[in-house]
């Protein structure tokens, strides 16, 4: 933290503190209105200045919670498991093949087939999922994968996997060799160099990286709702929209629903903080 | 301290060549380390000083000659198998280990038990005063106490060889000093062989039992450190080693063989040293700033007094150094910058515009080949 300045004059720091203070309430109005919605018993938002429940209840989180299906099984359990688990699932999988792929790549750039391998992984990232949405479509059809959670991690891995894969190639490329050198001459092989002082080194980089993976996964609607028709396999981002059908909208159950899609990733967020401050290999070389 | 006898072992490089792309790195090296000794390597960036230091270590693969450590071919062995340690310019630590786990680290590889894990860190953080640090991680300490658990890390594995790679270049220049002498006392402690690179001149006279001087690739000279400043095999070395570095003029040996001169400068030449030169043979020579002395009450090289010796040095003063305890004059001297150190009171300093009148003594006048650079001297062997 730079050291409070007194310099310039007094009335510069409450004018900043008014500015940061009107940014912020920018940021937080639309939040502020979900949650009014949320706790609100009425389902159709009404234009007001002031975001605050007309009669508040805990009504619509009830009956995002309580959901029950046709065959009277707990529906939000299943579908909360279920994004849980393909999100989980995308996230390992993603650290799990990008990881060794983007040490190689950092370390031994001239393999053959890098520079190409490289340039096959940047061009999936320019296409957006939804264009391959029909032949993935088919690929699954065929593979007998609709409607499972283990397809639907394959999709998501493929995009997730090339993403990780240049997220860490350049936090390896931040790690200095000579720590893997100092550890392969103080005994280590150069695979236990990789796994006891690189992968330690690069722990909040792997920490940004699943992270990512794991919302981005967590947030996708489109994909899901394609390969996804039942509803006890829906991810929670297919089942809250359900709630907002063409000929009525339960806004209020809506809200509620985009709340609690919301707190896992805060929660993640929060646990994952401290890895995801840099500066963990500061110190290790140099000054 | 009494410290635990080791394995202290020989070194031996035969041949090393290495290739880097279409860049011949090191063009056949041969170095004999005998065991105990503190050898430095030194010489101008990308003289192949630390890729040979990284060869030694197996970090990087000759492509011709063999490496034996302890009488063993180490050649094509991991970085592992030689039981080398080595102490980095950029430290190497683990930023994610304590200064403890960084101590241990290498102990706990080779499966060394607990109890002797602990014994060792003890150890070493007692000789390096480490104790108050064991806890910290690399981040919170300074670049002096990084160097040291740095040291304390290599020193913890009782190697068979000690590396080290440039390892004051980060502190300052005060810290430096005080580390320098205490890498010194280190090597006499542990007994250790001890290969140092560095490219600091003062570094490479005080610490070494044996320098060797590095230039392109290969090998310019090697030897007790004193004996090589006193006696450079050739103009690389001999301008490398010594501050201000020594001057070069080109020159011609006179007809009686005695002298070798050129405008300005006549200077003696110790003709057992360099005997057999021809008659106005072209040479270069060279003199070090420290190795003159002020001719006083003589402006000029035509102006001596009846009965003293012609000045054998004449210097047209550019610029004045004072340093307080002495001063370098500049000048030129046949067509090549010339600097003199010269003592005295600040009003008896030179001038700018004087002509200064030196005298150097026949065993302090170095002659080199212009061709080839290599000392005209009689080799010994």
């Amino acid at each position: 933290m730079r050291e409070h300045s007194r310099k310039g004059p007094w009335w510069l720091e409450p004018l900043s503190h008014f500015v940061l203070l009107l940014a912020v309430a920018f940021a937080l109005y639309p939040v502020l209105w979900v949650v009014s919605l949320a706790l609100d018993g009425v389902q159709r938002p009404v234009a007001r200045a002031i975001p605050w429940p007309e009669s508040p209840s805990l009504d619509n989180f009830r009956a995002i919670i309580f959901a029950r299906g046709n065959t009277g099984e707990w529906l939000f359990g299943r579908q909360l498991a279920n994004s849980i688990l393909v999100s989980a699932a995308t996230a390992l999988t993603a650290i799990a093949i990008a990881t060794p792929a983007a040490y190689a790549l950092a370390r031994f750039p001239s393999f053959v087939g890098a520079k190409g391998g490289t340039k096959a992984l940047l061009a999936t990232q320019m296409f957006p999922g939804v264009a391959s949405a029909v032949p993935l479509y088919m690929l699954l059809d065929k593979l007998r994968l609709l409607d499972t959670r283990s397809g639907l991690v394959l999709v998501y891995a493929t995009t997730a996997v090339p993403f990780a894969i240049f997220q860490l190639r350049g936090a390896f490329e931040t790690i200095p060799k000579d720590l893997e050198e100092a550890a392969m001459v103080d005994g280590a092989t150069r695979f236990q160099a990789f796994v006891k002082v690189v992968l330690p080194a690069a722990r909040p980089a792997l920490a940004v990286t699943a992270l990512f993976a794991f919302m981005s996964a967590w947030n996708e609607f489109i994909l899901a709702a394609t390969f996804l028709s039942r509803e006890s396999a829906f991810t929670l981002p297919v089942a809250l929209q359900r709630h907002v059908g063409e000929y009525d909208a339960a806004w209020g159950k809506f809200a509620a629903g985009s709340i609690i899609v919301s707190v896992p990733v805060m929660a993640l967020f929060y646990a994952l903080q401290k890895h995801l401050v840099g500066g963990l290999t500061s110190g290790g070389v140099k000054g | 301290m009494t410290v635990p006898s080791r394995a202290v072992a020989t070194l031996s490089l035969r041949a090393i060549r290495k290739v880097l792309g279409s860049n011949a790195i090191l063009k056949g090296i041969d170095l004999e380390v005998s065991a105990g000794e503190f050898v430095v390597l030194v010489g101008p960036s990308g003289c192949g000083k630390s890729t040979l230091l990284r060869t030694i270590a197996g970090l990087e693969t000759p492509d011709e000659g063999a490496i034996t450590l302890g009488g063993k071919d180490v050649t094509r062995a991991e970085p592992r198998e030689r039981d080398i340690a080595m102490v980095f310019q950029s430290y190497a630590l683990y930023p994610h280990l304590t200064v403890r786990d960084n101590l241990a680290f290498g102990l706990r590889l080779r499966g060394e038990s607990e109890a002797t894990v602990k014994a060792r860190v003890e150890e070493v953080s007692q000789m390096l005063g480490l104790g108050a640090l064991l806890d910290r991680y690399p981040r919170d300490m300074s670049g002096g106490q990084r160097q040291r658990v740095a040291m304390g890390r290599a020193i913890a594995r009782r190697p068979k060889l000690f590396l080290f790679d440039e390892p004051l270049s980060n502190l300052d220049a005060a810290l430096r000093n005080q580390v320098r002498v205490e890498i010194k006392k280190l090597h006499a402690t542990l007994d250790a062989t001890m290969i140092y690179v560095t490219h600091d001149q003062v570094e490479a006279m005080t610490l070494a039992d044996q320098l060797v001087v590095l230039n392109g690739g290969k090998v310019e000279q090697k030897g007790p450190p004193l004996e090589v400043y006193a006696r450079p095999a050739s103009r690389f070395v001999a301008g490398f080693l010594g501050s201000p570095s020594m001057n070069f003029a080109d020159a011609r040996v006179s007809d009686d063989g005695a002298t070798a001169v050129a405008e300005g400068l006549r200077a003696p030449i110790d003709r057992q040293r360099f005997s057999g030169l021809e008659r106005g043979r072209a040479v270069v020579v060279g003199i070090r700033p420290h190795d003159v002395t002020v001719r006083r009450g003589e402006s000029s090289a035509q102006g001596y007094r009846d009965g003293a010796q012609p000045a054998e040095i004449s210097v047209p003063v550019d610029v004045v150094e004072a340093m307080g305890f002495e001063a370098y004059a500049h000048g030129q001297v046949a067509g090549a910058a010339f600097v003199a150190r010269v003592e005295g009171r600040p009003d008896e300093l030179p001038r700018r515009g004087e002509t200064l009148a030196l005298s150097v003594e026949a065993a302090n006048v170095h002659l080199f080949d212009p061709e080839t650079g290599r000392s005209l001297a009689e080799s010994k062997s």
